[in-house]
């Protein structure tokens, strides 16, 4: 079995730089995506994802750097490079008055598939959407019509995916179902990129994690490596009044341990090597999880 | 990609027809209450201007009955509401609120490719209600001429032009209600000053210029030759909207590739 060093790159982006006027969107990032996994894109609002996206999908051009897709460089061969891969995007762009099954069709027809009807009727099945063909789109519930979005990015079966935060805003049984259906996918060898800022969905789907913040990837790896690396086994919670977190805080951070905020208390990390007596009998002890990496790689302040 | 076929080029037909396909699966779900308003309004007008003005004050113009003057001019009018006004709401809002071009744009079609279609679908349409008004200028006495049949055509090849005429500003235009000022002092003046419910040659010289360089104008023109007869200077009217289409084509590419691509 092939290492992801051995496998033949989807992607490759090398020292890519991306500028809005003033605003450096992608800086310098360099990205290789091998194929047949599934790589989360992680990374807070304003990090980049989105932009590197749209760079993959020939909708920005890259000031500086080089891209590549499936053997494809980008710009230049961008046209070819998106007959190859299906994009599901972030935002509902269904024809909301078109049935489920001439949206497909139409999207068929854009890459250009041969049997319209077959590629319709798969994805139908696979987005479980058969029994609502002839119903407009604006008949179906929030879930069908995220799971009728993922089925157009796969209407032409391709080698690579690009989900652009594929359950942002959904409920969680909807979101679990979409994982169910992007794990089939993942399973099935296609080469997924996932942008997300949902930990639970990068630690769920991806066979890797890159950690994107300020434009730049400054962290990757299997999930589980992420966290031993940068959170080490144990994150312990202590709740109370703030003048105590605050000197709490002071006394880890004195003994060189990471403290981030978690909502009304303060979470220790890596306090499986703190010295007895640093973390307070009710402390909650939990194992460390990818949220507490990507808090402590990224900042404390939301964008 | 499995079973398709897909080559590098400039305006695929297969691309160009993809996106007029999804045009054509949106029409099917209001077709009914454009063509209602695009067979009444003639209707409306003629009952108005032909048959009220021409009854009471006009008794007629250039030798026509003021039905057959407006009748043949409304064609021009239909074709504009039909192109530019659609054109330039219809990408805005694709644009602006539906996303509709990321998803397109995220398939293998390019800008020029997404405009080409779009001007094409909204030329087909608009050729098809231009004809409208002949038609029921037809049933109000106007007399069915062999010529008429070339109207289709050049309501098609204005059409284009309004069509990217429309697209191009949809592109340039920061906020939807941008759009009034370019109704106001586009299209309105330009619908006014195209010979359809008075003739120019009674205009300033100023404004008669200005009808003459005005595409509806020349259409009104060709319209009215493909109904009482043609003059040789009917082609010179043809070559010059065939030019407006064309120069208003690849405006409409370039603003709306500035527009897409980041």
């Amino acid at each position: 079995m092939l290492t992801d060093e051995q496998r033949p790159c989807a992607i490759t982006i090398r020292g890519a730089v991306k500028r809005f006027g003033e605003i450096t969107a992608v800086d310098g990032l360099d990205l290789d995506v091998p194929q047949g996994i599934c790589l989360g894109l992680l990374g807070p609002n304003g990090a980049g994802k989105s932009t590197t996206m749209r760079l993959l999908t020939g909708q920005a051009i890259a000031n500086s750097g080089e891209l590549g897709v499936l053997g494809h460089k980008l710009p230049e061969e961008s046209k070819v490079a998106r007959s190859r891969m299906g994009v599901v995007p972030q935002l509902d762009n269904l024809d909301v008055d078109v049935t489920v099954e001439d949206n497909l069709a139409v999207y068929a027809r854009l890459y250009r598939v041969k049997d319209v009807g077959a590629a319709v009727d798969r994805c139908l099945e696979l987005a479980r959407l058969t029994a609502r063909r002839r119903d407009a789109v604006d008949k179906l519930s929030g879930g069908m019509r995220r799971r009728l979005l993922l089925a157009r990015g796969l209407v032409h079966d391709p080698e690579l995916l690009l989900l652009d935060e594929p359950t942002v805003g959904l409920d969680p049984q909807i979101r679990t179902e979409l994982w169910s259906l992007i794990d089939g996918l993942r399973t099935r060898g296609k080469t997924i990129l996932m942008s997300t800022h949902y930990i639970e969905e990068a630690e769920r789907l991806a066979d890797e994690v890159a950690v994107m913040h300020h434009g730049k990837v400054i962290a990757r790896a299997k999930p589980s490596q992420l966290i031993a690396e940068h959170a080490g086994r144990e994150t312990s919670e202590v709740y109370g009044p703030p003048d105590r977190l605050a000197e709490l805080r002071a006394l880890a951070e004195s003994e060189g341990l990471r403290v981030r905020p978690a909502g009304p208390a303060i979470a220790i990390v890596g306090s499986e090597r703190s010295p007895n007596g640093t973390i307070p009998d009710d402390a909650i002890r939990r194992a460390a999880t990818l949220e507490d990496v990507f808090v402590l790689l990224t900042g404390e302040e939301a964008e | 990609m499995n079973g398709a076929e897909f080559s590098t080029g400039r305006l695929e037909p297969a691309a160009i027809a993809g996106v007029m396909s999804r045009e054509v699966a949106n029409f099917r779900t209001y077709w009914k209450g454009t063509a209602f308003s695009s067979i009444l309004e003639p209707i409306v007008y003629l009952l108005a201007f032909g048959v009220g003005l021409g009854a009471t004050l006009i008794d007629g113009v250039d030798g026509l009955s003021y039905v057959e003057f407006v009748g043949t001019g409304m064609v021009a009018t239909a074709v504009i509401f039909a192109s530019a006004l659609p054109a330039m709401f219809g990408t805005f809002v694709k644009e602006r609120f539906q996303n509709t071009y990321d998803a397109i744009l995220a398939a293998p079609v390019d800008p020029e490719e997404v405009v080409t279609a779009e001007m094409l679908w909204i030329g087909l349409r608009a050729s098809v209600f231009g004809c409208f008004p002949l038609l029921i200028a037809i049933v109000f006495g106007l007399d069915p001429a062999p010529g008429m049949l070339l109207v289709p055509i050049f309501c098609f090849v204005t059409a284009l032009g309004w069509a990217g005429f429309g697209i191009a500003v949809a592109a340039s235009v920061a906020k939807i209600d941008q759009f009034n000022y370019v109704t106001t002092l586009v299209i309105t003046p330009l619908f006014l000053l195209a010979g359809t419910f008075f003739p120019i040659d009674q205009l300033p010289e100023g404004l008669q210029i200005a009808a003459n360089i005005n595409p509806l104008y020349q259409l009104v023109e060709l319209v009215r030759a493909a109904s009482f007869g043609f003059e040789a200077t009917d082609l010179l009217r043809f070559a010059s909207l065939v030019a407006f289409t064309l120069a208003l084509w690849r405006i409409a590419v370039s603003r709306m590739t500035k527009r897409l691509i980041d």
